[in-house]
């Protein structure tokens, strides 16, 4: 089973052979555990390349909803695709990248960012030099010898970006990735995840309960949960572009999203 | 010009560096202070012991009879002569790593499986829960029934001894892992191979290690009963047959080899085990890893 996956991975077509349309897509769907459903009647699409921020209450089900697009948790109803193809379990095509410190204690930054490349197969040397490349990018280059514990939380969420980012998937998946990090590192981290993403054509679903947040990281921002509660999705599109121009239009943004959300 | 009444300034601390480290430090000595210590504590049992049964100390715990440190030494340089001494000996050892290498192979796949299948943990479980409470040391009549030989009966009950806690630490080390790590591999589309590998066996190997370090204590305790009981040389033999001719400096000496060679074994465990887990946040006074504790110190 893993020999057949890791081959798939390493054959699987990159961004460019993408057909257009929809990346990401779930319709009509029920997530939750079983007997347990958090959200249902869920649509939502993802276009390629876009970064779409998730916003809603704790509890509301933006952490289902990515392990569900991640594949590790499977739907309870209704259709997850990606590229029209079912999300059945997880897959290198689809990083995810946790809340939590997760990466592996044992290993030092840059055996960490190598691991995905280590799993298809990539040589020694070369995935060596992809990971430098990488944690010089998010600005690990000197830290790339130490182990996890050995630098602060913000290195290691930007060493978590760089190990999601470094087999260059076609969707990253961020799960609240900067919430245990003080004011000042995540307003650094938030500039560093757009400068980093713009390199690269991957698709975003990234989730936050952060109003301000998820309006300065999005192309699109999804409202989950809300006044009605359940799966209805408010589209805010572009918010980034309107409030990088006008202080005004932020503000507004702002009060059409919490009033949306029922606060 | 005077600074504003409301301002925040961080001038350079006067101190010399140097500073930090005349900091009071009151867990840690140096090593040298250290090792006298040690040294010290390990001479005063023997001046304790060898002044008691000089004196022939009779309060209500007797001392007339026993040895006295310095028979002990001299019979012990007599011995360290002898073929005989370090043909026990390497008996005694090859047995002992050969049931501990097994138990630890075994512990730690069996471990393994238990935790990750529920399967084989319905399987197995009841067997090994039955088992598990009966001393190794009442399987010598199983031993001497199953196996062709008493050298592999004696290797069946060092296995034994050491094979449940390595099991059992294995299990538990694997059953607390962090899921968040197994899912980060499987995101990155690694199988259950991978998972094994990279994230099961290294995060449970400081559980495991404890496992084994009980293990090769109780290996030891098994090895040493079982030659007394059933064995042709080696070391627990040795002190037994010594005990029937009443040589009681005999049985000192075989009690003070079985003391080191326990000691070594479990410091070479321990060291194996510190090399292999050094990527555990250790605190700065002890040196050993720091309790629990998800987030460490940052620079």
């Amino acid at each position: 089973m893993s020999t057949s996956d890791v081959t798939t991975t390493a054959a699987a077509p990159t961004a460019e052979a993408a057909p257009p349309g929809v990346r990401l897509r779930l319709a009509d769907t029920a997530l939750g555990r079983p007997g347990a459903p958090v959200l249902h009647g869920l649509d939502l699409e993802v276009a390629p390349g876009d970064i779409l921020t998730v916003v809603g209450p704790s509890g509301c089900g933006k952490s289902t909803l990515l392990r569900t697009l991640a594949g590790l948790l499977p739907a309870l109803g209704g259709r997850v695709t990606q590229d029209g193809t079912p999300i059945t379990r997880p897959h290198a095509d689809r990083a995810l990248i946790f809340q939590e410190d997760a990466l592996l204690p044992w290993r030092t930054l840059r055996a960490n960012v190598e691991l995905p490349l280590a799993i298809r197969g990539v040589p020694r040397a070369e995935r060596r030099g992809r990971a430098e490349a990488w944690l010089e990018r998010v600005g690990l280059a000197e830290h790339s010898g130490r182990l996890p514990h050995r630098v602060s939380g913000g290195q290691r969420q930007r060493a978590q970006l760089a190990r999601a980012l470094v087999g260059e998937p076609r969707a990253v998946l961020m799960d609240e990735p900067f919430g245990a990090l003080d004011a000042q590192t995540r307003a650094g981290m938030q500039r560093l995840l757009v400068e980093v993403l713009q390199g690269t054509r991957a698709t975003v679903v990234f989730v936050t309960h952060d109003v301000d947040e998820a309006l300065f990281l999005g192309d699109r921002v999804a409202l989950l949960g809300g006044a009605e509660g359940g799966g209805r999705v408010l589209d805010i599109p572009h918010p980034r572009e309107r409030a990088a121009h006008d202080a005004a239009a932020t503000v507004a943004l702002r009060r059409q999203v919490l009033e949306s959300l029922g606060m | 010009m005077s600074a504003p009444t409301s301002s925040l300034r961080s001038r350079p601390a006067p101190e010399a560096p140097g500073a930090r480290a005349a900091a009071p430090r009151p867990l840690r000595r140096r090593p040298w202070v250290r090792y006298t210590l040690r040294a010290g504590s390990l001479l005063a049992a023997l001046g304790l012991w060898q002044s008691l049964t000089a004196l022939d100390v009779n309060l209500w715990l007797r001392f007339a009879q026993f040895p006295s440190a310095t028979d002990v030494v001299r019979e012990f340089a007599d011995r360290l002569g002898t073929g005989a001494y370090w043909q026990d000996l390497t008996d005694s050892l090859s047995r002992i790593l050969t049931g501990f290498a097994l138990a630890a192979v075994l512990g730690v796949a069996v471990g393994t499986a238990i935790a990750r299948s529920p399967l084989v943990s319905d399987l197995l479980g009841p067997v090994l829960e039955v088992c598990r409470p009966i001393p190794a040391i009442a399987l010598v009549p199983v031993a001497i029934l199953m196996f062709p030989s008493n050298e592999q009966g004696i290797v069946f009950i060092t296995f034994t001894a050491a094979f449940f806690p390595v099991m059992v630490s294995t299990r538990h080390a694997v059953r607390a892992l962090a899921p968040v790590w197994e899912e980060a591999v499987l995101t990155m589309g690694g199988g259950r191979g991978r998972v094994l590998v990279s994230v099961v066996l290294p995060g449970a190997l400081p559980g495991i290690l404890g496992g084994l370090s009980v293990g090769i204590g109780v290996s030891w305790i098994c090895v040493i009963s079982a030659e007394m009981i059933s064995g042709a040389y080696g070391v627990g033999y040795r002190t037994w047959q010594d005990y029937t001719i009443v040589d009681y400096p005999g049985v000192f000496v075989g009690m003070t080899t079985i003391g080191v060679l326990g000691w070594l074994t479990s410091t070479a465990v321990e060291l194996a085990g510190r090399r292999l887990t050094r990527w555990l946040p250790r605190t700065e006074t002890t040196g050993r890893p720091a309790p629990a504790r998800k987030e460490a110190a940052t620079p």
